[in-house]
């Protein structure tokens, strides 16, 4: 029991961070409660669906199929939580100056929307298509069935309870502080997130790892471990990543990274009254 | 159950022209194989050659699905029930490597990587 506990609560885990995470970060949103829930909603009829198909997924390619899949849907996890990010960094100052949340602008809710709602499904797709499989094979081995399965679902209600608890503790930072930090941290979760994107796809044979280990830290934290998990969904932590998969990481976090500065430099300063913004007269 | 290897050549070949790289990179001769089996993996000490990349067969002959994974050569792979399916691993040095299934994380397997006799 106790291990069903710790396998679901571990695969859960990630998503959690993620959804807490973004949740958070998108604070003033309208309607933010009821998007989180379609996106897990959407998440889970999705984990289902690709729990139900993995078999053809995974003969998809020449049997490469599922790390084709899994680097999809990290890709353009990790492409939206950029787009969020360097959206934010243009505008999100501006914002919290004004004590304005992202529900006040149009355009900036209906970009959030979007990208709240795909990302924690895709989050929540991605590892709850696992813990899919997880359970399914707990009752498909039929004898003493029951209390595994009990111990899967008390560790999907302790992995929601992290997510809930961060989300909450995010939540209480103030606005401006708030968007600097979710910032950061999103900014290193989309690398991450980009970054095993190209490591799946070198598991599948379609880039090369150049070197397969760069270096192995998985006696100081084991890729295993709860700490291990947490900081593979904030930072992308493997304890032993290929080069590609590091250079992955360095491209996306710089070019993420500059693109934020450059945006959050080049719209400074802000307006003096702050409700229109006029272009300087050049020439 | 569905044993086809791969049933849609043509998407593959799309996808190997869109990336570049071919899939199987590795050499075809004595492929490895690795079976799953009562929750087992047999044999649970697996033998490659360092240096290259290696197309590892794993076969799952569990009804059960299973989740090969290690952080030790960086791979995660749903093997579902009754299905075989092909890892690639490498370029690896010589030594030994762990592997686990993670829905099963009392079943562990080790990667011997052996330098290549020439």
């Amino acid at each position: 029991m106790i291990g069903a506990l710790l396998v679901v609560f571990r695969e859960i885990l990630e998503a959690a961070l993620v959804v807490g995470i973004v949740a958070a970060a998108v604070k003033g949103l309208p309607h933010r409660g009821r998007l989180v829930a379609i996106g897990i909603g959407l998440g889970v009829a999705g984990a289902v669906g690709v729990a139900l198909g993995i078999d053809t997924i995974s003969q998809l390619a020449q049997g490469t199929g599922q790390q084709l899949f899994q680097a999809g849907v990290l890709g353009a996890a990790g492409l939206m939580l950029t787009a969020h990010n360097i959206w934010m960094a243009e505008h999100g100052r501006a914002m919290a100056a004004r004590f304005r949340t992202l529900g006040a602008d149009v355009t900036a809710g209906r970009a959030s929307v979007a990208m709240l709602v795909a990302v924690t499904g895709l989050a929540v797709m991605r590892e709850g298509s696992e813990i899919a499989l997880f359970l399914y094979g707990i009752a498909a081995s039929g004898t003493a069935a029951m209390p595994l399965l009990l111990g899967g679902l008390a560790g999907l209600a302790s992995g929601i309870a992290v997510g809930v608890a961060l989300f909450t503790g995010l939540s209480r930072i103030p606005l401006q502080r708030l968007f600097s930090i979710s910032g950061l941290i999103i900014l290193f979760m989309a690398a991450g997130m980009l970054a095993h994107a190209v490591q799946f796809l070198v598991q599948a044979g379609y880039l090369p790892a150049l070197v397969a280990r760069v270096w192995d830290s998985s006696a100081i934290v084991a890729g295993g471990s709860l700490v291990g998990r947490s900081l593979g969904a904030l930072i992308g932590y493997t304890p032993a990543p290929s080069l590609m998969q590091m250079l992955a990481w360095i491209v996306s976090l710089a070019a993420i990274g500059g693109l934020m500065f450059a945006r959050s430099h080049g719209s400074a300063p802000a307006p003096t009254n702050g409700a229109t913004r006029v272009p300087g007269s050049a020439s | 159950m569905n044993r086809a290897r791969s049933p849609h050549p043509l998407l593959g070949a799309v996808l190997l022209l869109i990336v570049g790289l071919p899939a199987a990179a590795a050499t075809a001769d004595s492929t490895p194989q690795l079976v799953i089996r009562d929750q087992r993996f047999v044999p649970d000490a697996l033998t490659i050659p360092a240096g290259r990349s290696v197309r590892i067969l794993v076969s799952n002959e569990d009804a059960i699905p299973a989740e090969l994974e290690s952080y030790d050569f960086n791979r995660e792979q749903v093997i579902p029930g009754h299905t075989e399916i092909p890892i690639f691993v490498g370029p690896l040095e010589p030594g030994t490597y762990g592997f686990f299934n993670d829905f099963h994380p009392d079943s562990k397997g080790k990667l011997v990587v052996e330098p290549a006799a020439q």
